[in-house]
């Protein structure tokens, strides 16, 4: 089949970035998204022209690398699915079809495609773990946990940060990617001791990274690869307010101290 | 030169404490003045920047993803191995070791089997208190499943995305040492080449991704956990920037590369669909247990699957292998599927398929029952290709999947190169020609936690820290001659994309150098690889330029250093005369068809010496002494 | 409680305090005005001004509650345009609706309305020739249902009114089930239900507001 696309193209942050028209011929139902734009970047590569950059990596909708907003959805209209994942099969002859990145004021633009989501990493890393060392823990089995709460804890885990939940919202919140995390988590024993400062840690670092706030749009639900569910939003929430007068402390364990030679 | 493996003497059992215990330590204090490069974030870079940065080691963090999340461990699907014996089954340490050497056709050290055996365990232990969360029963304890043929139920599982649980934990406990600011992380930086100073590596030079930077850092000690090469057939189930850059470019500074013929090739994979096919994707092997693999007696019948009688079927795997019947292991199943194709009884599109029919097993146990065992699975399926497999039989085909070679290691993880350490699927060690499912992800944890935090103090602890810096002048000439060679590839404007070249050695790798090989095949392959090498040196078109984000250049660079590669995986098959594990000589086979092994001749681990572009590259033989096991044939008949 | 107020996440508690508060109020003053109905309107608001005391603590509470909500839901919003710069060149919405992309707009709407509504009936500076503190009804109180049969006779007065109520409810369409989930009152269960039980509600009380006003117009009640 044949597609007319209009892709993003920016050349990096400081650029202002355009909509390009682009003819995609011979189309083949069976390939993937990402491998109809390989063809189309083939074609530009052996034309001397600048190919559309993009993200991806695994392939598989796994790793959450790709990530690319089509006809206004992130990861195209393929309810549950990576771009990656998502075939030509859904779409038809002659369809005109828009590609642009994810867009939020936390994700700056890279090239094209391709945008900056490391401050989903710095959203983890204010807090999103639990502070155990490398060894002397106990038996894998002496923590028991519900077979209820695994499953949830790992519904909640599935998420593959890729950001589209952001990009969908339109707060720019990334809310369901820290309720996932802190509803996985939160779920677990193990998570509990420091459910506290976790929600605490992680919900401001949202803010200082620039995202919105939630007021439940529920847009990133319906666009989440993982189907992550609202709920864990409201669970983020209950976490939240339970953590009310708790007082920050910091994690001085998670480096060894200089040691001081007494005597 | 005969290697040496730097096994400790003594009882198999006793081997892991007797080394940790002479092994020296450094002071707390002392430590932050040592600086360790962690080349990856996979399960081994994850795990061992977290252990090593909780010590106290200032480590520096480098993946070429936008985030360490991303490294290719995140799409493991099985489970991982550990000798629990929760389900007192009768498992145990000794079990599991012995089933990964046998598995690996008698082809892995023993002493580090025996230690992997041994960490399995903490590993499980340690992944529990990160919050990974396994399955579980009813009570509340961890459930086990069994997994690629193992008579014992010792895998752990998350789902179907225990790579994925195992990296976030990983990541998690990284995260926090990135925060605590004892690693500094650096994504979208490819690392480019390693730095030798007076047979000790120092330091790294990378490439940033973003602003084309050049830059080097330099370090008291490398951990190279880069992953595995076996994207050089072009199509895998490995992420698409998996690559063989960085071990390879340690190989060109002197590193041995160990056993590079040892590929891994896995039996149940979505068949290629057309040219424009850029990645294979993995279907979990579990399909196996309720479907029936099977092709038409006739070649060439290309009749609708459903109309070709119960006769005029050929249940090849069930005929074969009636002990195993559809659950032989990974090589024998890929190597049987591709019998039938080469035959011309292949299905699908440019007969490249074998059907997996679940028929019998719905009309047997309901389509309710396998909706739920694999509802997925069958999704997946779906959504790639199209087809309702409860209607009509799947179809696979065999794809590479797993690289069981790698840079060479002692004991210790580390390289022939002082300083350079070589962690998970990058290096050589543990699965011989051959790995088990569940034993990757068991073992990249296993050298990040718990091997590594100890061999890396002993090496540090006899050196000062911080003797060279970036601005030594072997760093410059790396820096200088990296940037000499990125200009070289753009200089060369030809008329063709990389992916035309990298799909063409790709298919030389696959038709001559993958499965099965002969000796005429990989003479084939070393005659035409040189050209295509040559070719791509002449012809190659990347636009842009180097000093911004170019995707083309990532690639070019990637698929250069496979262009030399491929050729040294086939000149370690084509000497290697012998049939063992994945590696399978038609030549070298019992009447049977079964691999024929030579142990007399090749029970060592072949390690490969650089020397010098376009000179045969010299090989240097370990020997694998087996104290503790017998050798015998490996039959699943 | 200083990082709460400081904290978006904290506000967004406030908002949803504060709204629950006032569709408290809301349906209380729903419940009230059907006085209108039974014709005891005037004794009902006779007796809410019997001790002005607690009827101007009551004022002050739900005033504050009212400053509170509109400001933290103003900062919110800002806060929210700025994390969202650019739009795509087709929007395609798949759960949002109209009413949740536009609170800020209902919620500004109603907050006009209030002014206009707070002049007209509590302060009476808004057409005082029939206002309840200029007349009297038979028993000598004030008579607001004169006041309001006067006025929602002129198609102008009704007119605003209604445009007020259908801003009204479309706020609280989103409004009421949002509210339960920034409060962590759902799970999975529970939230498909709350959410099609907040829209109910919202209707509900469109309809209970909706009536006065239009039956007073078309004339089914009157003097
Ligand atoms: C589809 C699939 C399913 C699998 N299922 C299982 C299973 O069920 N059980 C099991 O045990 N094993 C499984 N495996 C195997 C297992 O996942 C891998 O062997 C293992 O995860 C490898 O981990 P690693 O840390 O060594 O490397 P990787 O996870 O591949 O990480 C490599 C890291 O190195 C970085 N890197 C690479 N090159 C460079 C460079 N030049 N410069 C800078 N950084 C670089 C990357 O960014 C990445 O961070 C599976 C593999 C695949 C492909
Ligand atoms: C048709 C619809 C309505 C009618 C007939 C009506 C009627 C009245 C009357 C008569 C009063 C004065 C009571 C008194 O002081 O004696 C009043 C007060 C008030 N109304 Fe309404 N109202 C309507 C809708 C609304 C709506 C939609 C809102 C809010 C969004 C609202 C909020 C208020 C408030 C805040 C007061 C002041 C209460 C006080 O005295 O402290 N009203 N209303
Ligand atoms: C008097 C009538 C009002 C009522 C009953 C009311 C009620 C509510 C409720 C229940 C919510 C949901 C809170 C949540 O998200 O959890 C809400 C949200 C909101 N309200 Fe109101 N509100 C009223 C007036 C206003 C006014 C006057 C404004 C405007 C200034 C306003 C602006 C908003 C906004 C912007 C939100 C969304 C908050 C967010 O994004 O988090 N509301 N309102
Ligand atoms: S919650 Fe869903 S959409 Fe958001 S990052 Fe995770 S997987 Fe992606
Ligand atoms: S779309 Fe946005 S507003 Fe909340 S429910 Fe989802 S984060
Ligand atoms: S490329 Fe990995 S999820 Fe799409």
């Amino acid at each position: 089949m044949n597609l007319t696309l209009f892709v993003w193209r920016q050349k990096g942050p400081e650029d202002t970035g355009r909509l390009e028209r682009y003819e995609a011929g011979d189309i083949s139902t069976g390939m993937s998204f990402l491998e109809m734009l390989d063809v189309v970047n083939d074609k530009l590569i052996k034309n001397g022209e600048e190919p559309i950059a993009f993200d991806h990596d695994c392939r598989e909708g796994i790793c959450g690398t790709c990530s690319q907003v089509i006809n206004g959805v992130p990861h195209g209209p393929e309810g549950k699915t990576t771009v990656c994942q998502l075939h030509m099969r859904n779409f038809s002859d002659g369809d005109t079809i828009y590609i642009e990145p994810l867009k939020s004021k936390a994700f700056p633009v890279i090239s094209d495609l391709i945008v900056d989501r490391s401050a989903l990493d710095r959203i983890i890393q204010a807090g999103g773990y639990i502070s155990v060392h490398t060894g002397g823990v106990p038996d894998a089995n002496t923590i028991l946990v519900a077979k209820h709460d695994a499953d949830t804890a790992m519904d909640a885990a599935e998420c593959i940060g890729c950001g589209a939940c952001v990009a969908a919202c339109p707060n720019g919140s990334a809310m369901l990617f820290l309720a996932a995390r802190v509803s996985h988590l939160a779920m677990l024993p193990q998570g509990r001791v420091e459910a506290k400062r976790r929600v605490r840690s992680m919900i401001s670092a949202m803010s200082k990274e620039g995202f919105g706030n939630c007021s439940n749009h529920y847009e990133c639900h319906a666009v989440c690869p993982k189907g992550i569910k609202l709920s864990f939003i409201a669970k983020l929430n209950r976490e939240f307010i339970k953590a009310f007068g708790y007082v920050a402390e910091k994690d001085s364990a998670a480096r060894p101290a200089d040691v001081s030679i007494a005597d | 030169m005969i290697l040496d493996g730097k096994c400790p003497s003594g009882p198999l059992s006793e081997k892991w404490d007797k080394r940790r215990s002479e092994m020296r330590l450094i002071n707390p204090s002392n430590k932050r003045r040592y600086k360790i490069i962690v080349v990856g974030t996979g399960l081994a870079g994850a795990s061992a920047a977290a252990s090593l940065g909780e010590l106290g080691y200032n480590v520096e963090a480098f993946c070429y993803q936008d985030s360490p999340r991303r490294a290719h461990s995140i799409a493991a699907q099985g489970g991982i191995n550990a000798a629990k014996n929760y389900p007192n089954d009768g498992d145990g340490i000794y079990r599991l070791f012995y089933d990964t050497i046998k598995g690996g056709d008698f082809r892995s050290r023993e002493a580090n089997v025996y230690r992997l055996a041994q960490v399995s365990n903490n590993i499980i232990d340690q992944c529990v208190a990160q919050g990974v969360p396994f399955a579980r029963d009813y009570a509340g304890y961890l459930d086990n499943r069994s997994f690629g043929g193992a008579q014992v139920s010792r895998t752990f599982y998350a789902k179907g995305q225990t790579g994925q649980q195992l990296l976030l934990g990983a990541y998690s406990a990284l995260s926090r040492q990135i925060n605590a600011g004892s690693v500094r992380l650096h994504t979208r930086t490819e690392m480019l080449d390693l730095v030798v100073i007076e047979g000790e590596a120092r330091g790294i030079t990378v490439r940033d991704m973003i602003t084309g930077e050049i830059r080097s850092y330099a370090a008291d000690a490398v951990c190279l956990c880069s992953g595995g090469y076996i994207n050089v057939f072009c199509l895998s189930t490995n992420g698409m920037g998996s690559n063989v850059t960085a071990a390879y470019r340690a190989y060109k500074k002197g590193a041995f590369l160990a056993n590079p013929c040892f590929t891994q090739i896995h039996p149940t994979c979505i068949p290629v669909s057309g040219d424009h096919q850029s990645k294979l994707t993995l279907m979990s092997e579990s399909l196996r247990n309720d479907g029936r693999v099977w092709v038409p007696k006739k070649t060439g019948d290309n009749r609708s699957p459903r109309e070709i009688p119960e006769e005029e079927r050929d249940y090849y795997l069930e005929r074969k292998y009636p002990g195993f019947g559809n659950l032989a292991p990974r090589d024998i199943s890929s190597r049987a599927a591709k019998e039938v194709c080469d035959e011309g009884r292949g299905v699908g599109p440019g007969g490249r398929g074998v059907y997996l029919d679940f028929a019998g097993a719905i009309a047997r146990i309901g389509e309710s029952v396998i909706r739920q065992r694999y509802g997925n699975l069958f999704d997946m399926y779906e959504r790639i290709t199209g087809e309702n497999a409860y209607r009509q039989p799947m179809r696979i085909y065999p794809a590479p999947h797993y690289a069981m070679g790698g840079l060479w290691v002692d004991y210790n993880l580390e390289s022939n190169i002082r300083g350079l350490f070589v962690l998970g699927e990058a290096n050589f060690s543990d699965h011989g020609a051959n790995r088990l499912g569940a034993s990757a992800l068991m073992q990249g944890l296993g050298d990040g936690y718990f091997i590594i935090p100890y061999t890396i103090a002993d090496y540090l602890a006899q050196r000062t820290p911080g003797t060279v810096t970036s601005e030594h002048p072997e760093f410059r000439r790396s820096r200088d001659e990296r940037a000499v060679e990125i200009k070289r590839l753009f200089s060369i404007n030809g008329r063709k994309s990389v992916n035309d070249f990298y799909r063409e050695l790709g298919g030389v790798m696959w038709d001559y150098a993958g499965l099965p090989r002969s000796e005429e095949s990989l003479k084939k392959a070393l005659e035409l690889i040189p050209r295509i090498r040559a070719e791509f040196w002449e012809n190659v078109k990347i636009p842009g330029s180097g000093s911004e984000l170019n995707q083309e250049l990532e690639k070019a660079g990637r698929v250069a250093d496979f262009l030399e590669f491929g050729e040294l995986i086939t000149l370690d098959a084509l000497h290697r005369n012998e049939s063992c594990g994945s590696h399978f000589r038609v030549e070298y086979q019992m009447p049977d068809g079964e691999a024929r092994r030579d142990d007399e001749n090749f029970c060592y681990v072949g390690a490969w010496q650089y020397m010098g572009a376009d000179k045969m590259p010299e090989l240097h033989k370990e020997p694998l002494d087996f104290e503790n096991i017998q050798l015998s044939v490996r039959s699943y008949k | 409680m200083k990082s709460l107020i400081k904290n978006a996440a904290g506000r967004k508690i406030f908002m949803a305090v504060t709204g629950q508060l006032m569709v408290l109020f809301i349906i209380i003053h729903v419940i009230g005005n059907s006085t209108i109905y039974f014709g005891v309107l005037n004794s009902y608001a006779d007796h809410l001004h019997a001790v002005p005391f607690l009827l101007w603590v009551f004022r002050l509470v739900m005033l504050t509650v009212f400053l509170i909500h509109v400001l933290f839901g103003i900062l919110l919003t800002l806060d929210n345009c700025s994390a969202r710069p650019g739009s795509y060149a087709v929007r395609a919405y798949r759960q949002s609706t109209f009413a949740s992309r536009n609170m800020i707009w209902t919620g500004l709407l109603i907050c006009l309305f209030l002014f206009y509504h707070l002049l007209h009936f509590t302060f009476q500076i808004i057409r005082p020739e029939v206002s309840a503190g200029v007349n009297s009804d038979a028993m000598g109180r004030p008579d607001v249902f004169n006041m309001l049969v006067m006025n929602f006779q002129h198609f102008s007065v009704t007119l605003i009114y209604i445009l007020a109520i259908v801003a009204l409810v479309l706020h609280l369409s989103h409004g009421i089930q949002s509210s339960f989930q920034t409060l962590g009152l759902n799970n999975e269960r529970t939230l498909p239900v709350i959410t099609k039980g907040g829209s109910i509600v919202a209707y509900v009380l469109f309809f209970g507001y909706i009536a006065i006003p239009v039956m007073i117009f078309i004339g089914i009640l009157h003097g």
